[in-house]
């Protein structure tokens, strides 16, 4: 038998709050095999990365080690000496974080920091490391590397940026690889090139891979084994698609069930949101820590903490009744009414276009909302989205084109606005840091909102507050918090709660859920639905998750480029003939298994101020051909109610990969 | 968390605080502490050099000099904090517009501000005491206009960042008001920022107005102003150094008093 890269033996591992120790991660066992990629999944606060951190000996001042070991090729990082440690990162680990603007120095070419890794740890000389720096752009699947050498990172797109910090840390050619997060910060598109990458890397590089990410999705499909953290335990462990396909503990099924993987449709299921939140630092429950959320607790379980158990094959769990652990889709609920038909429109925006400067970043915009209708905006970052919707909300003014509620053409200018609309159309925004005032109380915050927008006064405004957090399922007593006082997740429900307050026709949801935990993301949309089945309120719903639109909404509109390439019904969108860009956005959502047929794009999006001519979409469209260069593409409606902007005839127009599996299947 | 524990965090703050609260006292204090009265003239006395008598010694007239200097810190005490509070209203009312606008409103706003503060401070402040007349109110008034364009430009540096959140958006999205925005849910947020700019702006206010006293052109002689004594007595600099030297560790003390009081807030404003 090999021996492991790394590993990691019953660690535990502190931190220090307020004079207490407090345990983050806690007996935690965990092998990498020699060229093995292992993934580490969990909601935030679980100690992912606390165990990332020790595994290359670079836990901060305020952590200690309580006990266990780490050794990476067979050497103890408890033992070494700061410089041992610096020569060992060097040498036998590197790591790749999420954000690589920050980890590339902004002032000096990619091709200097390159050749600095081989310069400092192989001794190379000038020449030799300039050389061995656009060999190794070039094993990153970097195009043309001789040119990249020069540049500046600034100069580089974000998924370029993650490559030249992969090849900086593979140049030391180590043997193990840590990557926290390394493709969250990264648009779908680029990140399943970064995935399709570290595919590749594995059979070039000997490097072990310990992959930590809350995304179980990229997870399944780049690992071999996974482990599932929760209040800093490891709960289970096993290979990939088992414990994917079967899970043996709740809080692995109950993760998977959060997840709309690209297959889910709310007219079918809904999510199962976990109840609760795991434990803070310090506030394990005794016994198992999962037992206060788990669907299948009972007495013995909050009597004394599980052990780590052998179910055979590599799978442990740390469950008492791991046989018992519902299948995956078990928690989810079927659903009992899909809601109701859509009905008269409620958004109608024709012919939109808006620019910033000289860059035009929305063309002719034309969309239709209607009452109880989630219609979803899609697109990488640049593709005009959040302007939309800022033109729409009055927030931005466009320079032509009309945005009517009802028959009520609007003003540009929210301030221009009347009440009336203003209580009808609101909007929740994407960052719960942001969206809520930290120097009021959430008490005041609604209260205002409910004064403002429904027009009541002080005492009734006070009733209607309360009424709004139960809407919402937060406690009355929240109301006396400060946002600081509240997670991410209570935020953004007060962030609904504050957009519902004059109970609106249309609210704008700007990627509400991307900052979130999957488990609380799976809560707000499930809260979202029941809110739209209640009071028939329409939703424009942008996101840049597949899955997560599929699972929500029932049309979608495809943006790139300022402008809509596609829109249509969910079903149809998802499952026939679609734009080549839509085609290529489904095939990125990762799936377990699925990498044999995924659509690559060419290229890289060129940014609204370079905008090709023609078909914006031809300098990387797989189909393209001459027309696409030169004219700009004509509507195609494959079926009522859904067109489609480009040049190819219907019956050679891409089929999307959702109805593919859905044949597949049947 | 005991009202101390800020305190002892920061040694620098609390010597500060220390300082300001000891001038203060004293200036408040001054008709009970004092020796003499600042003005009474003892002509067989003059230019004594420091005793037990005269602490601080006598001036050309005869005058303690340290009740001219305990007196002094009251003609402080009235007109650096009024003229600070002056600059950090008209500052903010400037800064949060500018910031909250943008564009073209911004654009002439700091450009005005920008010429205005091409000029020293002390010119502006010559300029306009020459025309509307040399008094304590037009001093107070004064400082308080020259000070605005710098306030001005830290509260719209600390607001731009505030305008652009998303809670700013969501009271557009409800229709309040520009003054509302700004008072309601801007100005919390950028209250710590010109806290300690209006710290460091006390200190440069006392420091102003001992120039203008110097230059003749804030409170009027007989008065025992710290600028106008050092004035008066710049002559006797090397025979009498004293009667400089005590009113110029005055506004050294003051001015030091104020800034350590403002780096400790700063730094609790970014810890």
């Amino acid at each position: 038998m090999t021996a492991p890269v790394l590993a990691v033996d019953q660690l535990g591992i502190s931190y220090r709050r307020r004079g207490r120790w407090l345990p983050a991660v806690l007996d935690v066992t965990l092998d990498l095999l020699p060229g093995e990629a292992v993934g580490v999944v969990g909601e935030s606060g679980c100690g992912k990365s606390t165990l990332a951190m020790a595994a290359l000996g670079y836990l901060p001042g305020n952590a200690r080690v309580d006990g266990g070991d780490v050794r990476i090729e067979g050497r103890s990082l408890t033992a070494m000496s700061a410089e041992e440690l610096r020569r060992l990162r060097g040498a036998s680990v590197a790591a790749v974080y999420q954000n690589p603007g920050a980890a590339l120095n902004p002032s000096i070419t990619v091709g200097a920091q390159v050749a600095e890794v081989y310069r400092l740890h192989a001794g190379h000389s000038r020449e030799q490391a300039r050389d061995a720096a656009e060999e190794m752009l070039g094993r990153v699947r970097i195009p043309a590397p001789g040119g990249v050498l020069d540049r500046y990172p600034y100069q580089l797109s974000g998924g370029m940026q993650q490559r030249v910090v992969i090849a900086m840390a593979l140049a030391g050619d180590p043997s193990l690889l840590i990557l926290d997060e390394p493709t969250t910060a990264l648009d779908a598109t680029v990140q399943a090139e970064i995935l399709d990458l570290f595919a590749l890397l594995r059979d070039d590089f000997r490097a072990a891979m310990l992959f930590i990410s809350h995304d179980l999705g990229v997870v399944q499909f780049v690992c071999d084994r996974v482990g599932v953290m929760y209040a800093g335990e490891m709960v289970e462990q096993g290979e990939a698609t088992a414990v994917f396909e079967r899970p043996r503990h709740p809080y692995t099924a109950s993760l998977i069930d959060c997840i709309p993987d690209i297959d889910t449709r709310k007219g079918d299921t809904r999510l199962a949101a976990i109840p609760g939140i795991p434990p803070a630092l310090g506030a394990r429950p005794e016994g198992c820590a999962f037992a206060p959320r788990c669907p299948i607790a009972r007495q013995e379980c909050a009597a004394s903490p599980p052990p780590l158990r052998d179910l055979g094959g590599g799978r442990h769990s740390r469950c008492l009744f791991p046989d018992e652990t519902a299948a995956r889709g078990g928690n989810r609920r079927p659903v009992d009414s899909a809601g109701g038909p859509a009905g008269a429109p409620v958004l109608n925006v024709q012919g939109v276009s808006l620019s910033y400067g000289h860059t035009r970043v929305l063309r002719d915009i034309g969309l239709t909302v209607r009452r109880a209708q989630t219609v979803a905006l899609v697109g990488e970052s640049g593709s005009g989205k959040t302007t939309l919707a800022r033109a729409i909300t009055g927030l931005a003014t466009p320079e032509s084109g009309s945005v009517a509620l009802g028959d009520l053409v609007l003003r540009a200018s929210a301030g221009r606005r009347s009440h009336h609309v203003r209580q009808r159309l609101q909007m929740v925004f994407q960052s719960p840091d942001g969206t809520l005032n930290p120097s009021h109380r959430v008490g005041g915050i609604l209260g205002r909102a409910v004064r403002v927008l429904a027009g009541v006064n002080r005492r009734a405004a006070r009733d209607r507050v309360g009424s709004l957090l139960d809407d919402v399922a937060l406690e009355r007593a929240l109301a006396q918090r400060r946002p600081t006082q509240l997670s991410g997740g209570q935020r953004q429900r007060v962030a609904i709660a504050r957009a519902f307050a004059g109970s609106p026709e249309l609210v704008i949801l700007d990627e509400p859920t991307s900052a979130l935990d999957v488990s609380v993301q799976a809560a707000i949309l499930d809260l979202l639905l029941a809110l739209q089945q209640r009071d028939g309120v329409a939703y424009l719903f942008i996101s840049h998750d597949l899955a997560v639109v599929r699972y929500l909404a029932d049309r979608v509109a495809v943006m790139y480029l300022g402008e809509i390439v596609e829109e249509g019904p969910v079903e149809a969108v998802f499952g026939g003939h679609c734009h080549p860009y839509t085609e290529a956005l489904i095939a990125a959502v990762p799936r377990p298994g699925g990498g044999q047929s995924r659509v690559r794009l060419a290229g890289h999006n060129p940014g609204p101020d370079a905008r090709p001519a023609g078909c914006p979409f031809h300098t990387r469209c797989p189909y393209v051909h001459e027309a696409c260069r030169r004219e700009t593409p004509p509507w195609r409606t494959p079926r009522e109610a859904h067109r489609i902007r480009c040049h190819l005839p219907l019956d050679e127009m891409p089929v999307s990969e959702g109805s593919r599996r859905a044949a597949g299947a049947q | 968390m005991r009202w101390s524990e800020p305190l002892r965090r920061s040694p620098v703050l609390a010597v500060g605080i220390v300082m300001v609260v000891a001038w203060v006292a004293t200036a408040a204090l001054a008709p009970w502490i004092a020796p003499a009265a600042p003005t009474d003239m003892a002509l067989t006395a003059i230019n004594q050099g420091p005793s037990t008598a005269h602490w601080f010694g006598t001036d050309q007239y005869g005058r303690d000099i340290l009740s001219r200097v305990l007196y002094g810190g009251r003609y402080v005490l009235a007109i650096a904090p009024a003229a600070t509070v002056i600059g950090l209203f008209l500052g903010t009312v400037i800064g949060l517009t500018a910031a909250y606008f943008g564009r073209w409103v911004d654009e002439v706003i700091m450009r005005v501000l920008d010429a205005v503060m091409a000029f020293p401070i002390v010119v502006l402040a010559l300029l306009a005491l020459t025309t509307l007349g040399a008094s304590t109110g037009n001093v107070i008034l004064v400082i308080g206009l020259v000070f605005a364009p710098l306030i001005a430009r830290t509260a719209r540096a600390a607001a731009l960042v505030e305008v652009r959140r998303e809670y700013v958006q969501a009271a557009r999205l409800r229709g309040e008001s520009a003054a509302w925005i700004l008072t309601m849910e801007v100005f919390p947020n950028v209250r710590g920022p010109l806290v300690v700019e209006g710290t460091i702006r006390l200190g440069y206010a006392v420091f102003t107005s001992a120039t203008l006293g110097f230059l003749g052109l804030g409170v009027q002689p007989p008065a025992p102003d710290w600028g106008l004594m050092v004035s008066e007595n710049r002559a006797l600099l090397t025979s009498a150094p004293w009667t400089v030297l005590f009113p110029a560790l005055a506004i050294a003390f003051v001015v030091v008093a104020f800034s350590l009081v403002a780096d400790g807030l700063a730094a609790r404003e970014t810890a």
